[in-house]
């Protein structure tokens, strides 16, 4: 096709490819806007009573016909909008349409992805390790920052021991006492199974998972506060395990924290995980893709995520009430065993769980 | 930048393009207030009930102590559960909107025009904690809304999603068409009714070409057209003299158009 046949419509004044007619005259009298809206009506409305249908049933699954005659409604109903836009201009009709089609394009173009139903069984034995381990450097830069920190409390509490009372928090206040004062009171404690115990658990259920959803979303101002946050918890380990070690209450400190401790601090390792992918996201490195289009790829990743540390979290929430608090000296090596056992196996799991079989490895080389 | 933005503007694959209006943040702060009311109020509710299961259970010996210490705890887990959940439930069943959107005639969408996805209602809803700081100022949110062009919270950002203004419109009316003020035939329904029911897709698409092109006809041809379909549509349903009293043929072909087409808006 010529150039002249393209560009015979458009208004150019200082061409000779100019329209020989003027184009603001045209408008209007191309189309006849009532027998328009008359002829036209019937479709639009169908298409009206399609969406209403669908938004009061949005799971229900549409016929093959009632798809297509959806999808050719919503082509009409464009392509009167075009119509009455390029020849008539009439500001209500042409919101109307446009409210239509604005809401068919939505159904039509609506990520089918979502559709898939959730399969727990399939998430938790492939999914969510797999995710985890794709973003591996993260949860290693996380747990090391985390580890920097705690070095860095030790330390500053061995060369300034009073300078513990800086670095426990007021909710903490407890932890200021002398370690062998808090183990000789704890020890001789009756356990009571459920007085305290349940509102102790959803509190730390309820902290915990605040503390893990900040990390991952300050993840997002370029992951400073994500790196401040395990700096500062890390911190805080550090000084209660420099503390309880120098007095000679390891073997109480290890059988208080480990039962939980080996499933909390992975939890918030994995929010900082999450953190670490966002601000990766933010920086677009090696990518030359736009922020929208960033984030559209990590979503499904960041929900895995935040999905198995909240999991890990409920977990460690229940045994922190009713086994880690429990300080009876004979159940020590119980309670030590049982925290090794379960860091053990979630080491295994996270590390070998959901990897493909070999031979599906070759094929897809 | 400073709301530069007012509407999104969407082209479609087939070259359509089409323009949806943005939410400002002033009616944002209006429908989060409402939420949070109701937030605020489930909790409460919540709470009595947990109360009240506790208070009942209290004379039975073990029972008793296992759920009045349950009742505390539940509470606070319901109490995170609501407030969290809240905005992810009701956004994801409600195609983008709660109870604040709904009053203020708002919806969330994707921000490329589309339906909300379930991954991004929960970023969305996770990444509120961090637009709400510092404590609950909404000050990161706030400023984050004033600074970008489609005015979105760090949540709308990482979840890709913008906030719009529902516009109810209602469909262009054919009474102009038609030119008639008042349809005496709405006076009998059960004979509009009648007539609807006797009239085919064929016959009914005739009548309305007719009242459509009726300019396009010169005048002799317009009478005799529209006496043959006056007198063909008096036989096929036959409204009483008092209704059709001084009617032209032309303005009973009129309202027999306007009784088949006449639709309840949407």
């Amino acid at each position: 096709m010529s150039p002249r046949f393209v560009n015979s419509y458009l208004p150019r004044p200082h061409s000779a490819l100019a329209p020989p007619f003027p184009l603001r005259h045209t408008r209007g009298v191309i189309l006849d806007l009532d027998k328009f809206i008359a002829k036209e009506r019937f479709f639009w409305d169908e298409l009206a009573a399609l969406l209403a249908r669908q938004d009061a049933q949005p799971n229900r699954r549409q016929s093959l016909e009632e798809a297509q005659r959806f999808y050719y409604l919503y082509q009409r109903t464009s392509s009167d909008l075009v119509k009455l836009k390029t020849f008539a201009g009439e500001a209500e009709t042409t919101r109307f349409l446009e409210r239509l089609v604005a809401r068919s394009y939505s159904r039509l173009h609506e990520d089918g992805g979502e559709k898939v139903p959730f399969r727990p069984w399939q998430w938790l034995t492939r999914t969510f390790p797999a995710t985890f381990r794709r973003h591996g450097i993260a949860f290693a830069i996380s747990i090391g920052t985390f580890c920097i920190g705690a070095g860095f409390g030790a330390t500053a509490l061995k060369l300034n021991y009073d300078s513990k009372a800086d670095f426990i928090p007021p909710q903490f206040g407890h932890l200021n006492e002398k370690p062998s004062k808090r183990v000789e009171r704890e020890e001789k404690k009756d356990f009571d199974a459920f007085q305290g115990r349940h509102e102790f658990s959803a509190q730390l259920m309820t902290h915990n998972t605040k503390v893990t959803i900040m990390t991952m979303v300050t993840g997002f101002l370029w992951g400073v506060f994500t790196l401040i946050l395990l700096f500062y918890n890390g911190t805080l380990i550090g000084v209660v395990i420099y503390d309880y070690i120098a007095d000679g209450q390891g073997v109480f400190l290890s059988a208080w924290l480990l039962p939980h401790g080996s499933f909390e601090l992975p939890a918030i390792f994995m929010g900082g995980q999450a953190g670490l992918v966002i601000a990766r996201t933010m920086f677009g490195w090696g990518t030359n893709l736009r922020l929208r289009q960033r984030f559209a790829r990590i979503r499904g990743d960041l929900l895995t995520l935040i999905g198995g540390a909240g999991l890990l979290l409920i977990w460690a929430g229940i045994v922190e009430s009713f086994l880690s608090q429990y300080h009876a000296p004979q159940f020590y090596p119980w309670k030590i065993g049982f925290g090794a056992l379960q860091l053990l196996g979630l080491i295994l799991y996270l590390s070998l769980c959901g990897r493909r079989p070999a031979r599906e490895n070759t094929r897809s080389l | 930048m400073l709301g530069t933005t007012t509407t999104l503007k969407v082209q479609t694959p087939e070259g359509v393009t089409f323009e949806i209006p943005l939410a400002s943040p002033f009616s944002r702060c209006l429908a989060f207030a409402i939420d949070m009311a109701v937030v605020f109020a489930l909790t409460i509710l919540l709470s009595q009930v947990i109360n009240i299961l506790s208070i009942s259970t209290s004379g039975i010996p073990v029972l008793g102590r296992v759920f009045g210490d349950f009742g505390t705890g539940a509470a606070i887990v319901l109490q995170f559960v609501v407030a969290t959940g809240y905005g992810m439930v009701t956004e994801w069943l409600w195609s983008g909107r709660t109870v604040g959107k709904r009053v203020m005639k708002l919806r969330v969408i994707d921000e490329r025009g589309l339906s909300l996805g379930l991954k991004q209602v929960v970023i969305r809803n996770l990444f509120r904690l961090l637009d709400m700081m510092p404590s609950t100022f909404y000050l990161i949110g706030g400023i984050s809304c004033m600074v970008t062009a489609r005015c979105q919270r760090l949540g709308d950002i990482a979840a890709g999603t913008l906030v719009i203004r529902e516009v109810e419109i209602t469909p262009p009316a054919l009474g102009e068409l038609i030119g008639t003020d008042r349809n005496s035939f709405a006076s009998a329904p059960h004979l509009e009714a009648r007539l609807r029911q006797r009239t085919t897709p064929g016959e009914a698409r005739i009548v309305l070409d007719a009242v459509t092109r009726r300019n396009e006809l010169d005048p002799e041809s317009r009478l005799e057209l529209f006496a043959r379909l006056a007198e063909y549509f008096r036989r096929i349903a036959e409204f009483p003299e008092e209704i059709t009293i001084g009617l032209s043929d032309e303005q009973y072909v009129r309202n027999v158009v306007e009784t088949l087409f006449r639709r309840a808006s949407v």
